[in-house]
């Protein structure tokens, strides 16, 4: 078997496509997730849109536009609860999150027929994305990165000192909203491919990744999407040869990538990068 | 209390305008920068201002000294407009402040709220300061450009521009800060705690800084812990403990009753040579 064989597939073309852009997106938008320290945010939106999108299979309506809905009222939630000073972020996510993921489960353990599409929920679906769905995914990513682009500096500004910007004149508080909303989305078009429990990986370990190879912020931005884009790339390779699943054989890649260079650090006795005490 | 308004210049006994050099005299102005009247607040239940009022007048240098959780950090986030009073007013040119993000009034957290491993240059840091005039949408243009080279050259970080900002010393940290809220051409720059954490050499480097910023007429009101450094270089100190106690040149403020009444506890004041210097006065040993 070739490099070049699974490309004579078409599924595996559009899968190829979808888990590239996709792996960028995350990379991308990663950065800041990371360094805003929401990494369980993003964890926890993958599992809200979970149900959305089982209501939006019971009530047959589409994917996108029911679980994106779903998503971003999960994401509007959760950054109004977490602004009441009183109580934190992480509870306010935890609220909202399982209890939408709670919702899912009720409405699954009542329609018993839909187990395939669960599944794929859960886990994704890579192989099953088809032509349209890669056209999505690459008009949601352009947006995305579109509006990141556009927020890039006050976003920089109030992600490193959030209570300074205001002062700034940085309007933190709609930011803050417009970042948890692009997060909402981009956690919606990855679910279908990675799946609920392992779109989180995807938006942690490149830009992880990345702080070991990099200082600077501007670095980080290229670098992180690279990665995220290589892995899925190279995770669906294997995850063809060796005939597994190709989600978790993208997570599980830049999973290896990222223990393959702790590993080197350590052997050469280096810090990584972003390592320091002040 | 003194009033730093009632000044003679030239007279050496006078109460000089704090911080004023002779070129911005004619700055003062009938109207302060910011005016504290009768300002009260706090965080829930917890007081931290009590009835303050205070003026700060356009090229002041001062100083805020009072023990922890005395309201000195309250009183900046008073001033930016993040903390809202809940009686009393803040008056910024004698119009009276309602909401944050002050075009005019620059503002340089404590360096210990930074997170040193955030992966930015000092750059980077110093160009955050155009955000309180380009907002959203703007770029780094030319001018802006040439602006943060100039500042960085006037705060001696030129060349270090694309380092991490965690590589600098500690002085060249919080010159980058300071760097950052001069690109908004501030009238007023705020301080939380410059010297804190700082040795001496970085101390002296940051205290350089800010002369040569209020030389060119800029106010400036830092909080601080350091009684000494406050006296040897500051010309104007508020001593505050949530509620304004005494202010005045630092030589005559910083006598035994007003400290103790501040830190609720004995010190020691000595002059020498035109110099005042606080001590602790060691507990006596118990039998």
């Amino acid at each position: 078997m070739s490099f070049l064989t699974p490309f004579e597939y078409e599924f595996f073309r559009n899968g190829f496509i979808a888990a590239v852009v996709i792996g960028a997106l995350c990379g991308f938008i990663g950065v800041y997730v990371v360094l805003r320290r929401m990494s369980y945010i993003g964890h926890g939106l993958s599992h809200a849109i979970f149900g959305g999108a089982v209501l939006s299979y019971v009530l047959n309506i589409n994917f996108f536009i029911g679980g994106g809905l779903w998503a971003l009222l999960a994401g509007v939630l959760i950054h109004g609860i977490s602004h009441r000073r009183w109580v934190g972020a992480d509870a306010a996510i935890g609220v909202v999150t399982t209890s939408s993921f709670a919702l899912g489960v009720a409405i699954i353990s009542t329609h018993r027929s839909f187990t395939r599409n669960i599944e794929a929920a859960l886990f994704g679906n890579i192989l099953g994305i088809t032509h349209t769905d890669v056209w999505i995914v690459v008009l949601v990513s352009l947006l995305v990165s579109c509006a990141l682009f556009v927020i890039r500096r006050p976003l920089l500004f109030s992600t490193f000192d959030p209570e300074v910007a205001s002062t700034y004149g940085v309007s933190t508080g709609k930011i803050d909203l417009l970042f948890i909303m692009l997060l909402a989305v981009t956690v919606l078009v990855s679910t279908q491919i990675l799946g609920v429990t392992l779109v989180a990986a995807a938006m942690v370990i490149p830009p992880v990744i990345a702080r070991y190879l990099t200082q600077r912020f501007q670095t980080l931005l290229i670098v992180s999407p690279l990665l995220g884009a290589f892995c899925g790339a190279a995770g669906m390779l294997l995850s063809f040869v060796f005939d597994i699943s190709s989600a978790a054989t993208i997570v599980l890649t830049s999973a290896a990538l990222f223990l393959l260079l702790e590993s080197a650090l350590i052997v050469r006795g280096k810090k990584p990068a972003a390592s320091h005490e002040h | 209390m003194a009033n730093p308004h009632d000044h003679r210049p030239g007279d050496p006994h006078s109460l000089h305008p704090p911080g004023l050099e002779e070129q911005s005299l004619a700055r003062v102005a009938a109207v302060p920068l910011v005016e504290l009247v009768d300002v009260s607040n706090g965080y829930g239940t917890t007081p931290a201002l009590t009835r303050v009022s205070l003026k700060i007048w356009p090229g002041q240098f001062m100083a805020i000294v009072g023990p922890n959780g005395g309201g000195k950090t309250t009183l900046l986030r008073t001033v930016l407009g993040m903390v809202s009073a809940t009686s009393g007013k803040v008056l910024l040119r004698g119009q009276e402040l309602k909401r944050p993000s002050l075009e005019r009034i620059g503002y340089v957290p404590q360096l210990e709220t930074i997170d040193w491993n955030f992966p930015i240059t000092v750059e980077e840091v110093i160009g955050m300061g155009f955000f309180a005039k380009s907002r959203w949408f703007g770029g780094i243009g030319e001018n802006e450009k040439r602006k943060l080279r100039e500042i960085m050259e006037r705060l001696n970080l030129a060349g270090l521009g694309h380092r991490h900002i965690r590589e600098l010393s500690g002085g060249q940290q919080q010159a980058a800060f300071i760097g950052r809220a001069l690109l908004g051409d501030p009238e007023l720059i705020l301080l939380d705690e410059p010297a804190s954490g700082l040795d001496i050499r970085s101390r002296d480097d940051v205290i350089h800084f800010l002369h040569e910023i209020n030389h060119q007429g800029v106010a400036i009101v830092l909080t601080a812990h350091d009684l000494n450094w406050v006296a040897a270089h500051l010309p104007w100190a508020v001593c505050l403990n949530r509620r304004l106690i005494a202010e005045g040149p630092p030589n005559e403020v910083f006598t035994a009753k007003v400290l103790q009444d501040v830190y609720s506890g004995e010190m020691v004041v000595l002059h020498q040579d035109g110099m005042v210097m606080i001590g602790e006065r060691p507990h006596a040993p118990h039998n």
